[in-house]
C-alpha cells in the first residue's frame, strides 16, 4: 500500500502575509486512496496550506506538485482540473438548488454544457449518490436540508467532478455522533475506491479512526507526522500546543455574589426557545452547542442585534430593553462578536480609532471631539490589555489575530461595562494569545464583570467558566457547574 | 541620512491629496503653456472663480455621503427644487422686484428647509427603509426634479430682486461671494470630519458599517444627518445657481452630478467608504476647473468635455483601484474558513 502513487507532493512551502510567516519550509504528500488528517491549532498554518493546494494563495517559496508535475504557482483551475476539491465548512452550496443541480453543477461547468441538461443531471446525481450509498431526494432544496446532509452533497459535488482528493475542512464540527459515524463510512468507501481524502480538524477522536497518517503543524511549521496508530488524543494535543495543556480552570466564585443579570423565558421561533438563566457578579457563563444549536442568536439577542418575540432581560434589576443594541450597550451590556474581521473591526481603520470608537459621546466637548482625551485613553486601554501594537495610529489589519482581539475587547472594556459577552473569543487566535486572553477573562471575572463566553472550544469552556449552559436545538438543555463538567461528557450532551 | 529625500518623496506621493496636488500642477502648467494670453490673464481667475463654487459645494455634498459609502444622486434635484421654492417665495409671496432682503432672507430660510427635508427624505428611505443609497437618492432625485417641474411648469422663474444677485456675483473684500461661501463650506466639513464625533463615526461606519453597528453606533441616526447636510449643502449650490441665472428652472446644472461624483472621486475619497479628506475634494475642484477652462479656450465642444469627464472618473478609479481594490476583493470573497486563520 505505501508504494502507491503520490498525488500531490508539496516540499519546502513557504507563505508569509504581511511579514507574518503562515507556513514555514512545510513538506507534505498525500497518496492516492489515503486519508491523512491535518491537526493544529487555529492559527497553525492549516487553512494557508489548504488555500495553497486549492490553488487560492501562491506559495512564496516551495514546489507543489501534482501526479509529479511540478506547479511553481498553482491556479484554482489547475487544481480542479488535476481533481482537487475543498468542502469548506459552509459547503459553498446553492440553497436555492436542489440535491441534483447542486451535484452535477461542477462537472456541468467542466464539460461546457451551456444549457441545463436535466435528465443528465439527474442521472449523474443518481450516479454519484450510488457511490457514496446514501439515499438522497434528487428534488429536495438544498437550503431545507440538515447540516449533515448538506454535508453529504458538497461530498457528492466533489466526487461528481471526479475528484481524487478531496479536503474536508473541519467536517465534524456541526455534526451529531451519529452522523459523524455515518459520515466515516463513507470515507472508508472513497478510499477504497482510490479517493484521497484530507481532514483538517482540531477535533480529533473520531478522525483518527479512520486516518492513516495524522500531520500536526503549530505556527507554521511541521513538528509532528506518523501513522494515526502512532498518536492518541493527549500526544495530539501536546504536539498541537507545545506543551501539556494544564490551563487552571476560573477562580472560585464568591457565593454571595449577587446576581447581576436575569434572563426569562426568552424565545425567537427558529432561534431559540424559552432560554432562562441568571449570571452573577464575577461569573464566568459558558454557553456551548453545535453550530446551530442557537447559541450566536441567543447572544445577539442579549445585546439587541436580534429582537426576540417573547421574554424578559433584566440587568441589576431594571428591564434591559430588547432589539437595541445602543440601548443594551447604554445598560451596560458590551458584546464582542465571533467574526471580528467583518464584526468586530474596521480593518482600515487605527488601532487607536478602532478602541476609541465606543467611548466617542463621553468624549464629547461642545460641539466638538476632545480628540487628545480619546487617545489617551485608548492608549490606556491598549498598554492595560498588553496590545503589541508597533504604531497605534497604524490600520488595524496590521495586527495579528489575537492582537485584534484585544482591540475590541479594549474598545468595549474601555465603556465600563457590566457584562461583556465573548463569543468564540479566541477563534483564529495563536495559541500564546488564548492563553492571555483567558487570563484577561479571569481578570474580568475578578473584577465583578459578569462574564458570558461562547464557544464550541470545549477545552477553553473548561479552563474559564464557573458554569457551562448546553445548548441544542435552541433550548438550554443543560446547566453544568465546572466542576462536574469533562470533555467528553460535554461533548456527549451536545451531539445528543 | 543623505538618502532621506528619496524614500519622503516617494512616501509623500503615496497619498491621494500629495498626488492630487502635482496633477492640478500639471493641468495648470499644460493649460497656461497651451493658451497662456487668454489663460494666465486676472479676467479668467476671476471667472473660474464664479464657475466653480456651485458644482464644488454639490461636491462636497457627494464626500459626506460617499464617506458613509454611500451617495447622494439627487443633489441636482434637491439643488432645483430649492432655488424654485426660494423663487416661488420671492415672486408669488413676496413683491418680486420690489421685495427687500427681508423677504430674500426668508427664502433662503425656505430653500434651506427644503433642502434639509429632502435630505431628510434620503436619509428615512436610506437608514429605516434599508434601500441602497444610489437608488434611493436616484429615485428620489427624479421626484424632487418631478415637484421642481409641476411648481413651475417647466419655465424658468424670472424677477428677483436686485439684492439676490449678491450671492452669486457679488464680491467681499475683492473675493467673490460664492467663493467665499464654498470656502467656509469646506472649511467648516473639513472640521466637522476631523474634529468631531459625529465626523469620525461617518468615517468609521463608512470603513465597516457592519462593525458599526457592533460597536453601538447610532446609525441611523448617522445617517439621517449625512443625508441631511447632503441636502442643506445642495440647497446652497442651488441658490447660487438662481443668484448666477438670476432666474430659477427644473433643468439647470444637469452635468453636474456626474461632475460633482467625478470631483469627490478624484480628490480621493474611497467611494466604498471610509476614506476621504476635503482637501483632497478641493484640489480636484480646482483641478477640474482648470482642465474645463483650458478646454473652453481651445474651443474644445461640450460633447467632449462631457466624454472627458466620463473617462477621467473611470480612469481615476482604475489607477485608486490598485490601492482600494485588495480591501474590496477581500470583502467579496466568501469567508472560506469561518473558523480557521484568517491570515
Amino acid at each position: 500500500m505505501t508504494d502507491r502513487q503520490p498525488l500531490v507532493v508539496m516540499t519546502g512551502v513557504t507563505k508569509t502575509y504581511a511579514g507574518i510567516t503562515a507556513l514555514d519550509d512545510v513538506d507534505f504528500v498525500v497518496r492516492a486512496g489515503e486519508a491523512v488528517c491535518l491537526a493544529g491549532e487555529n492559527g497553525s498554518g492549516k487553512s494557508t496550506l489548504i488555500k495553497l493546494l486549492a490553488g487560492v494563495e501562491k506559495p512564496d517559496r516551495g514546489v507543489i506538485s501534482l501526479d509529479g508535475v511540478p506547479h511553481a504557482a498553482m491556479t484554482p483551475t489547475a487544481a480542479a482540473a488535476s481533481g482537487i476539491a475543498v468542502i469548506f465548512q459552509d459547503f459553498s452550496l446553492f440553497p436555492n438548488l436542489s440535491v441534483a443541480e447542486n451535484i452535477a453543477f461542477g462537472a456541468e461547468l467542466a464539460e461546457g454544457a451551456r444549457f441545463v441538461r436535466g435528465r443528465h443531471v439527474r442521472e449523474l446525481a443518481a450516479r454519484t449518490l450510488e457511490r457514496v450509498g446514501v439515499p438522497l431526494d434528487l428534488s429536495a432544496t438544498v437550503g431545507m436540508l440538515p447540516v449533515a446532509q448538506k454535508q453529504l452533497v458538497a461530498i457528492c459535488r466533489a466526487l461528481a467532478s471526479e475528484a481524487r482528493l478531496i479536503v474536508m475542512d473541519e467536517p465534524t464540527t456541526a455534526l451529531t455522533e451519529r452522523e459523524v459515524r455515518a459520515l466515516l463510512a463513507i470515507i472508508q468507501r472513497l478510499k477504497a475506491d482510490g479517493v484521497a481524502v484530507i481532514f483538517v480538524s482540531h477535533k480529533l477522536a473520531e478522525v483518527l479512526e479512520v486516518s492513516e497518517r495524522v500531520v500536526v503543524l503549530r505556527n507554521g511549521r511541521k513538528v509532528a507526522e506518523g501513522p494515526a496508530a502512532e498518536f492518541d488524543a493527549r500526544s495530539l494535543t501536546r504536539h498541537m500546543t507545545g506543551r501539556d495543556l494544564a490551563e487552571v480552570g476560573a477562580a472560585p466564585l464568591d457565593p454571595s455574589a449577587p446576581v447581576l443579570l436575569t434572563v426569562e423565558r426568552l424565545s425567537k421561533a427558529g432561534a431559540f426557545a424559552d432560554i432562562g438563566f441568571t449570571l452573577r457578579a464575577g461569573e464566568v457563563l459558558g454557553i456551548s452547542g453545535l453550530l446551530g444549536s442557537g447559541r450566536t442568536a441567543l447572544a445577539k439577542a442579549l445585546f439587541g442585534l436580534v429582537v426576540p418575540e417573547t421574554g424578559r432581560v433584566t440587568l441589576d434589576g431594571r428591564e434591559v430593553p430588547l432589539g437595541d443594541p445602543l440601548r443594551a450597550a447604554g445598560a451596560g451590556i458590551g458584546y464582542v462578536p465571533e467574526d471580528r474581521l467583518t464584526e468586530g473591526l474596521f480593518l482600515t481603520q487605527s488601532i487607536l480609532r478602532n478602541v476609541g470608537v465606543g467611548r466617542i459621546e463621553a468624549h464629547g466637548r461642545g460641539p466638538f471631539l476632545d480628540m487628545a482625551g480619546l487617545v489617551e485613553d485608548a492608549r490606556d486601554w491598549l498598554a492595560r490589555l498588553r496590545v503589541r501594537a508597533p504604531d497605534p495610529e497604524a490600520p488595524v489589519r496590521s495586527l495579528s489575530g489575537g492582537n485584534q482581539q484585544r482591540v475590541v475587547l479594549a474598545r468595549w472594556l474601555a465603556r465600563a461595562p457590566r457584562i461583556l459577552i465573548l463569543n468564540g473569543p479566541s477563534v483564529g487566535v495563536d495559541v500564546g494569545s488564548k492563553a492571555e486572553i483567558h487570563a484577561i477573562i479571569a481578570d474580568l471575572a475578578a473584577h465583578g464583570l459578569g462574564v458570558i463566553v461562547i464557544s464550541d472550544d470545549l477545552p477553553e469552556l473548561l479552563a474559564t467558566c464557573h458554569r457551562i449552559l448546553v445548548m441544542v436545538e435552541g433550548r438550554i438543555v443543560e446547566d453544568i457547574p465546572r466542576m462536574d463538567a469533562t470533555e467528553e461528557g460535554l461533548a456527549r450532551r451536545l451531539a445528543s | 541620512m543623505t538618502a532621506a529625500p528619496a524614500p519622503r518623496v516617494s512616501r509623500l506621493l503615496a497619498q491621494p491629496e500629495a498626488r492630487l496636488a502635482l496633477i492640478m500642477v500639471l493641468v495648470f502648467a499644460v493649460m497656461a503653456a497651451l493658451a497662456p494670453e487668454r489663460f494666465l490673464t486676472p479676467q479668467n481667475a476671476t471667472s473660474m472663480a464664479f464657475q466653480f463654487p456651485e458644482f464644488a459645494i454639490l461636491a462636497l455634498a457627494i464626500t459626506i455621503t460617499m464617506l458613509t459609502g454611500g451617495i447622494d444622486l439627487s443633489i441636482v434635484g434637491i439643488a432645483n427644487c430649492c432655488a424654485i421654492v426660494a423663487s416661488l417665495l420671492l415672486t408669488r409671496l413676496a413683491p418680486g422686484a420690489e421685495a427687500g432682503v427681508g423677504w430674500l432672507l426668508l427664502s433662503y430660510a425656505a430653500a434651506l428647509a427644503a433642502g434639509a427635508a429632502a435630505g431628510l427624505f434620503n436619509g428615512v428611505l436610506i437608514a429605516f427603509g434599508g434601500l441602497p443609497p444610489i437608488l434611493a437618492t436616484l429615485g428620489s432625485g427624479l421626484i424632487f426634479t418631478g415637484l421642481a417641474v409641476a411648481l413651475t411648469g417647466g419655465t424658468a422663474i424670472m424677477g428677483f430682486p436686485a439684492s439676490a444677485a449678491w450671492l452669486g456675483n457679488g464680491s467681499v473684500l475683492g473675493l467673490p461671494v460664492p467663493l467665499v461661501v464654498f470656502g467656509l463650506l469646506a472649511a467648516g466639513l473639513s472640521l466637522v470630519l476631523s474634529r468631531t464625533g459625529f465626523g469620525l463615526k461617518v468615517q468609521m461606519f463608512g470603513a465597516n458599517p457592519l462593525a458599526a453597528r457592533y460597536a453601538a453606533v447610532d446609525i441611523e441616526r448617522l445617517l439621517l444627518r449625512v443625508y441631511v447636510a447632503s441636502g442643506m449643502l445642495a440647497a446652497i449650490a442651488g441658490l447660487i445657481i438662481m443668484s448666477r441665472a438670476n432666474s430659477a428652472k427644473a433643468d439647470y446644472g444637469q452635468s453636474y452630478t456626474l461632475l460633482a461624483v467625478l470631483i469627490a472621486v478624484l480628490g480621493g475619497v474611497n467611494p466604498y467608504g471610509g476614506y476621504g479628506r476635503v482637501v483632497g475634494v478641493v484640489l480636484a475642484v480646482l483641478t477640474m476647473q482648470f482642465l474645463s477652462s483650458g478646454l473652453n479656450m481651445l474651443q474644445v465642444s461640450n460633447f467632449a468635455r462631457e466624454l472627458i469627464w466620463g473617462a477621467l472618473l473611470i480612469l481615476v478609479m482604475v489607477i485608486n483601484t490598485r490601492t482600494w481594490g485588495f480591501r474590496r476583493l477581500r470583502r467579496r470573497l466568501p469567508t472560506a474558513a469561518p473558523q480557521g486563520e484568517t491570515r
